[in-house]
């Protein structure tokens, strides 16, 4: 095969990779314009984030081999960054959109003796063998923090 | 005394590969300037880390990656189709409840990262015990099948993870 062939394979490989990833781009763009309801609209953003960004940042990594002869780490921590920082995003925006909504919504019960945290902010009932504790309530000694 | 001044081994060592890899390419310059980020932050930023997260199992954590990478492809194109080919009033969009096995607060925050990352769920909401977590599902039409889907595809796996 000619060196020609396999440039232009590359650079097939790279635009079907940034045409894919700006096609999920613009169907979470589409979503967060047609779902009725903010729950519904929040889960545009998490598919944009994804697959969306994923196939954009696959193609820059395949085209700076291709270009440079090495592969470039950087699009690997923006995914990494992405990955951190995404959920917690979201957590935040449905979190403020439950206080936001009522005094407590419609939301399903628990199935433990306590509310949701956004609503019960102190557990009434703090599980002994659970990792979490209540906030202000550190039994660690001290000098070991 | 190597304990008080690396409480947290593995976090050192992941400060010091990402700085380097910011770096793009190492050297002898940004390896030092990583290992020093990874020995002062953990330091300074000690009482958020009361307790070293155990992983009991580092194979399982890159098969957990790969699962979720996979399931994140699958539900991309799933809400792709629900998005562009579904009327929205037809979307059963609820919120379910899944109650958690794990105590682990390490394991409770990766399985609401990877419930929010996977299109299609996202996670809203703890109860106050962190005992169960409150998910909002765009589209759910048997909501006991996706509890149960997220408790044996990521849960079962967090245990064996962290224990």
């Amino acid at each position: 095969m000619t060196s020609e062939v396999l440039i232009f394979l590359g650079e097939a490989l790279v635009a079907a990779l940034i045409l894919a990833g700006s096609f999920f781009m613009i169907v979470g763009s589409f979503g967060l314009l047609r779902l009725p309801t903010l729950m519904q609209r929040l889960h545009a953003p998490t598919k944009a984030t994804t697959l969306g960004v994923g196939g954009i940042l696959i193609a820059s990594m395949l085209f700076f081999l291709f270009t440079n002869g090495w592969v470039s780490v950087h699009e690997l921590l923006i995914t990494l960054f992405l990955f951190l920082t995404a959920p917690v995003t979201a957590y935040m925006l449905a979190k403020a959109h439950l206080h936001r909504a009522k005094a407590e919504p419609e939301l399903p019960p628990t199935g433990r003796p306590v509310g949701w945290a956004t609503f019960d902010p102190v557990a009434s009932d703090p599980d002994p063998d659970s990792g979490l504790r209540p906030a202000g309530e550190d039994q660690r000694p001290l000098d070991t923090i | 005394m190597l304990a008080r001044l690396l409480p947290h081994p593995l976090l050192t060592l992941l400060l010091a590969v990402v700085w380097v890899l910011l770096a793009n390419g190492p050297s002898a310059g940004s390896l030092v300037m990583g290992l020093v980020l990874g020995v002062v932050l953990p330091l300074l930023t000690r009482p958020f880390w009361p307790e070293r997260p155990a992983v009991r199992a580092p194979a399982r954590v890159i098969e957990y990656g790969l699962i979720v990478l996979w399931d994140i492809c699958v539900a991309n194109v799933q809400v792709a189709y629900l998005i562009l080919f579904k009327k929205p009033e037809e979307l059963r969009s609820r919120f379910v409840v899944v109650p958690l096995e794990t105590r682990v607060p390490e394991a409770i925050v990766t399985l609401a990262g990877t419930i929010t990352m996977t299109p299609g769920t996202v996670s809203c909401d703890v109860s106050a015990d962190g005992r169960a977590l409150l998910v909002h599902a765009l589209d759910a039409p048997d909501p006991e099948e996706l509890v149960a889907q997220i408790k044996s595809r990521y849960e079962r796996r967090l245990v064996e993870i962290f224990g």
